[in-house]
């Protein structure tokens, strides 16, 4: 598509408009795709419960995320008059911008990716540990006790967990030999075998996707780990002073960073575009199909613990994330290298 | 151009940045715009080709050292009224430092402007620019400079083993959770099902 738009409208603004393009055709998808989640979300989270869910608006209820968003769009902006307003209203932007920009680097099939560079999986690392920003600006310039206590809680959540994901991410680099995640993707090719397409099948890095899977939903603040707006103990967490379109944008960037991470877990771990078994005829089936349904499976695994886990204590997340998963995310980083070392780059000849 | 356009951009915004983290008056906000600088001088790097460095720069300092700063600044209740009483008590010192940094920013403009001290010879052929970023830097971290690495990683072990040391104190009087010991408990170990005669009440 670049070249086309560069050889009607000249190489430096052809390029530019097709990248806006290409960016629109990214960012609106991932709003339609971020608004179906969220009544797929309810759905089933109300079916694990034996309720019915939201059935009302459109067929099955399917239009309810619209008329959700509609009826915050026409509610009223509130700014609390004690709150520090350019940084009140900056939050919600911040999130929001956050859970967009690290999809410029994720492949939705063979080529297809934005921007196709070296350090892929870093940029990824490096935006997801901006999001805590837009939580902990919020809580601070709310200048309410409540939202404070949970960006407290928020600032020393992510980064605990974001320890151990960066372990699992080198991890991973290791084993495929490149942070570009279109390589990450290609090293998972016939893996297991010779027959299956996914790095979680592999004996060595199974335990990793596992912890992968648990601190990505620490690091959404997903339940079992979403202190940050534990409703029994902080109201709302930081969105309490929220009202409107401010709300709704935390609301987006929560849910469109749920989908960034479901993507990530089929990318590094289930083999991203490629179909699950190694066999042609499966090759027929466009990889942005594969892709999509795995990020699907990934959120209904999500939904599922939101619905049937009871939710951490603090001081038993702070446990888990410093004194299990560093451990033994960083005794993986030992393992798979020196693995590799043995078998890969021949230490031992 | 638009190479050039975008540096002068980056860095505008990190020298104001920078000095708005001087003069902002509330700690939050010069935390902010130290982070709004960190982040400009990452988009710097790329310019630079340095991409993995960008990374690493905004990963380590705006994901983490930045947003425990954050975390600290805002936990402090900082009473401004008790911070501007010891400026007359400091300037003496203050403008000490001040005569001393502008003399070391003299002489590192004259050093400058007579050339390059002669150290030594590049050894090494500079990297071909088609090897990415992280495989240059680790085929040199990891085999010529691997024991100045480990001697770095070795400094930063004893100085969080410090870190812990000094502000590690003992409590006496908490009641520290046994997890394993919550987990092994069964409903047999902590229920009783009794039938009581009435009025007698039951042991505890």
């Amino acid at each position: 598509m670049t070249e086309f738009f560069q050889t009607h409208l000249g190489a430096g603004f052809g390029w530019f408009v097709a990248n806006l393009i290409l960016i629109l055709l990214i960012a609106l998808p991932l709003m339609l795709a971020v608004a179906m989640i969220i009544y797929a979300d309810r759905k089933i989270w109300a079916a694990i419960a034996l309720r019915k869910g939201p059935n009302v608006v459109g067929p099955f209820g399917l239009l309810q995320s619209f008329a959700d968003g509609l009826k915050v769009f026409l509610q009223e902006t509130i700014i609390p008059s004690a709150s520090n307003r350019g940084l009140f209203l900056m939050a919600p932007i911040i999130t929001f911008t956050v859970a967009l920009l690290a999809w410029a680097v994720i492949p939705f099939g063979p080529g297809m990716v934005l921007a196709d560079i070296n350090v892929g999986l870093l940029y990824v690392l490096a935006i997801s540990s901006l999001g805590v920003y837009g939580v902990v600006i919020s809580g601070w310039a709310s200048n309410s006790k409540y939202p404070f206590f949970s960006a407290m809680r928020a600032a020393a959540q992510m980064i605990s967990y974001e320890v151990s994901i960066g372990f699992i991410l080198i991890s991973v680099i290791l084993w495929a030999g490149t942070s570009n995640l279109g390589g990450i993707i290609d090293a998972q090719r016939g893996t297991i075998l010779g027959i299956f397409n996914a790095n979680a099948l592999n004996p060595l890095l199974f335990p990793i996707a596992v912890l992968f899977f648990i601190s990505s939903l620490a690091e959404t603040a997903r339940a079992p780990f979403d202190l940050t707006e534990a409703e029994s103990e902080l109201v709302a967490g930081y969105q309490t002073e929220y009202s409107s379109m401010a709300f709704a944008l935390f609301w987006l960037g929560e849910y469109a960073n749920v989908i960034l991470m479901c993507a990530l877990n089929a990318l590094l771990f289930w083999g991203g575009w490629l179909p699950p078994v190694d066999w042609a005829p499966l090759y027929y089936v466009p990889g942005i199909i594969w892709f999509f349904l795995k990020i699907g499976i990934c959120f209904f695994m999500f939904s599922w613990v939101k619905a049937t886990v009871p939710r951490y204590r603090y001081d038993q997340l702070m446990r888990l994330g410093w004194k299990i998963f560093l451990p033994i995310s960083l005794f993986w980083v030992f393992l798979v290298s020196g693995y590799l070392m043995i078998t890969r780059y021949g230490a031992l000849s | 151009m638009i190479q050039t356009f975008a540096f002068y951009l980056f860095a505008t915004i990190v020298l104001l940045s920078g000095a708005f983290t001087i003069f902002a008056k509330n700690p939050v906000h010069s935390v902010l715009w130290l982070i709004l600088a960190f982040f400009n001088a990452a988009g710097l790097m790329v310019l630079a080709g340095a991409e993995f460095i960008a990374m690493l720069l905004v990963i380590v300092y705006v994901g983490a050292v930045a947003v425990l700063f954050l975390f600290v600044v805002m936990m402090l209740d900082i009473d401004f009224a008790e911070l501007r009483a010891g400026f007359a008590r400091y300037l003496f010192f203050g403008i000490v430092l001040a005569v001393f940094l502008a003399i070391e920013l003299v002489l590192g403009l004259e050093a400058f402007r007579a050339g390059a001290i002669k150290l030594g010879t590049a050894t090494s052929a500079p990297v071909d620019a088609a090897v990415p970023n992280l495989e240059a830097i680790g085929a040199l971290l990891y085999t010529k400079y691997v024991f100045l690495f480990e001697a770095a990683g070795l400094i930063l072990l004893v100085a969080m083993i410090g870190a812990i040391v000094l502000t590690h104190r003992k409590r006496s009087g908490t009641r520290p959770q046994n997890v394993a010991k919550q987990v092994r408990r069964r409903p047999q170990d902590a229920v009783r099902n009794l039938t009581p005669e009435i009025g007698q009440g039951v042991d505890l």
